[in-house]
C-alpha cells in the first residue's frame, strides 16, 4: 500500500498527522507530507485509509496496490 | 444577545444571524434550510446570503475569484482597508498576499509549537478548577471555558493576563455586536484601537519573544510589514482565538451535562477523547465566516450581487446528510469525520491546532477532576448569536 498527500490539497488541518504519525509528518508551517516515500509498513493499513477518510480537503491518496 | 433589529419573521427571506431566535436556535434554523430552501437571502446589512448545504459552503470557500475575504464579519458597513490587504491579515486577506502574510504566522502555531504550550494550557485549567473547587455548581462558561483562550494568547502576544477581560469586551464589541449601526461599532473599535497602540509601544520600547514582538520585527517580501498589516494581524490573534475556542470548550460541556451516557463513556474510555474532539467539533462547530461578493455572479442559480456578503456555516455544512452519516446525532466513536469547522481551503483556521489542544485539554482536565456532572438549571442556559455560536451562561451542577 502506498499513500500520497497532494501538496496543492493539503491546508495543513493536520489531521493524518494527529492520526498516523508513522505514515505522516509535517513541516514547520503544519503543512503535511507522506514519509518513506509513502509506502505504508505491513499492518498500519488500517491507519493509513483513516487518515485519508479524515482529511477535510481530499488531499490524500490511498494506493491500495503498491 | 443582541437583537436591535426587527424580529425576524421568515428565515429564508430575510434572515438576520443577530436575532435571538438565531442565537437559541441556529442548528434547527440550518436545518429547515438545507433541507428546503437551501440558499437564503436576507436583504438586512446591504444583502447576505446563506448557503446551508457542504457542497454550497465548500463551493464558496475555495472560489476567491469570485468571493473576497476583505472582511468576514457580516456588518451594516463594509470594510475600509481594500483587498488584497484586508482589515485582519491574512483571513482578511486574498491571494497572492494571502500565501506569505500567512506563511509568517504558521510556524507559531504549527502541531510541535503548539505542544510545547500544553503543560502551561494544563496547568491553567487545573487551576481554574482548583478556585472553582468546593462549589456546587460551576457555570461552565464564565467559570471556566471562557478564561483557557484567553490566558493562552494573552501569554502568546504578549500582553497582561490582568486585561483578560478588556478582550472579552472587545470580542463582544468585534464578533456580537453585528447589528449595532456602524458609527457605534467605530466608537467601540476607538477601544481595541488605544489599546492596541499602548501595547504596541511597549513592545517597540520593550522588545521581547512573543508574537507582537515578532509582527514589529517581521518582514514580507524583504520589507517591514505596513502598520495597518501589523496591528489587523494582532487584531486577529487577539479577537479570533478567544470566544471560538471557549464556544466549543462551553458547548462540549453542555453536551456532556445532557447527555449522561456520553459523559460517562468519556470518563470510563480516556482514549476516546481525541476521536471524541473530532466529532464535538463537527456537531457543535462554533464558526461561521464570510465572504463579499466581488463582482456580480450567479451561483447554483442565485443572482448574486457584488458587495452582498455570503455567510459560510461551517456548523450547517458539518451537519449536512449527504456528507456525513447519522448527521443529526454525535457518535462520540466516528471514525470518519472529514467536518469543516475549521474552514476548508486557504483559510483553514491558522490557530486550528491550538484550539484542538485547549479543547482536549479542557476536556481532559474537567473530566478527570470533576466526572460526575449536570446542567443545573437547563432553561438558564444561553447561546452567542452572530457568526460564533458556543454557550455564555452555563450553569453546572457538580459532584
Amino acid at each position: 500500500m502506498r499513500v500520497t498527500v497532494d501538496g496543492d490539497k493539503c491546508q495543513g488541518h493536520n489531521r493524518c498527522y494527529a492520526l498516523a504519525p508513522e505514515l505522516f509528518d509535517v513541516d514547520d508551517y503544519g503543512y503535511a507530507h507522506e514519509l518513506h516515500d509513502g509506502a505504508v509498513p505491513a499492518g498500519l493499513e488500517d491507519k493509513a485509509r483513516l487518515a485519508a477518510a479524515n482529511c477535510p480537503e481530499f488531499a490524500i491518496t490511498v494506493e491500495e496496490e503498491a | 444577545m443582541t437583537g436591535h433589529h426587527a424580529p425576524v419573521t421568515d428565515w429564508a427571506t430575510d434572515f438576520d444571524h443577530a436575532d435571538p431566535v438565531w442565537a437559541a436556535e441556529a442548528p434547527r434554523i440550518w436545518d429547515e434550510l438545507r433541507s428546503s430552501c437551501p440558499i437564503a437571502h436576507s436583504e438586512r446589512y446591504g444583502g447576505v446570503w446563506l448557503p446551508t448545504r457542504h457542497e454550497d459552503v465548500a463551493a464558496v470557500a475555495y472560489d476567491t475569484e469570485h468571493f473576497t475575504s476583505r472582511s468576514v464579519v457580516v456588518t451594516e458597513g463594509r470594510p475600509l482597508i481594500p483587498a488584497p490587504q484586508g482589515i485582519a491579515p491574512p483571513i482578511s486577506s486574498d491571494p497572492p498576499f494571502h500565501h506569505e502574510a500567512r506563511r509568517l504566522l504558521l510556524p507559531a502555531f504549527s502541531p510541535k509549537a503548539v505542544a510545547a504550550l500544553e503543560p502551561f494550557t494544563r496547568a491553567y485549567c487545573e487551576g481554574l478548577l482548583d478556585a472553582a473547587a468546593g462549589n456546587a455548581v460551576i457555570d461552565g462558561a464564565t467559570d471556566y471555558a471562557q478564561h483557557i483562550p484567553v490566558r493562552i494568547i494573552a501569554e502568546m502576544l504578549g500582553f497582561p493576563p490582568e486585561d483578560a477581560d478588556q478582550f472579552r469586551l472587545f470580542v463582544h464589541n468585534t464578533l456580537e455586536s453585528v447589528d449595532l449601526p456602524v458609527e457605534k461599532r467605530m466608537e467601540n473599535f476607538g477601544l481595541l484601537d488605544a489599546y492596541l497602540s499602548a501595547q504596541i509601544r511597549d513592545h517597540m520600547a520593550n522588545p521581547r519573544d512573543d508574537l507582537t514582538t515578532f509582527l514589529l520585527q517581521a518582514e514580507m517580501d524583504g520589507r517591514p510589514l505596513n502598520p495597518e498589516h501589523i496591528r489587523g494581524s494582532i487584531v486577529l490573534l487577539l479577537i479570533a482565538g478567544i470566544d471560538t475556542t471557549w464556544s466549543a470548550i462551553g458547548a462540549s460541556l453542555w453536551h456532556l451535562a445532557a447527555h449522561p451516557e456520553h459523559r460517562q463513556r468519556l470518563v470510563d474510555e480516556p482514549d476516546l477523547l481525541p476521536t471524541a474532539v473530532e466529532e464535538l467539533l463537527r456537531f457543535y462547530a462554533p464558526v461561521t465566516m464570510a465572504r463579499l461578493v466581488k463582482d456580480d455572479v450567479e451561483f447554483q442559480g442565485c443572482p448574486m450581487k457584488a458587495e452582498e456578503w455570503v455567510l459560510l456555516p461551517f456548523p450547517s455544512a458539518n451537519r449536512d446528510p449527504e456528507v456525513f452519516d447519522r448527521a443529526d446525532e454525535v457518535v462520540l466513536d466516528r471514525a470518519e469525520n472529514r467536518h469543516a469547522a475549521f474552514g476548508l481551503g486557504i483559510h483553514r483556521c491558522v490557530g486550528s491546532n491550538l484550539a484542538r489542544m485547549e479543547l482536549r485539554v479542557a476536556l481532559e482536565v474537567w473530566l478527570a477532576r470533576v466526572p460526575v456532572f449536570e446542567l443545573a438549571d437547563p432553561d438558564a442556559v444561553t447561546w452567542s448569536g452572530g457568526q460564533v455560536r458556543g454557550p455564555r451562561t452555563l450553569p453546572i451542577r457538580v459532584g
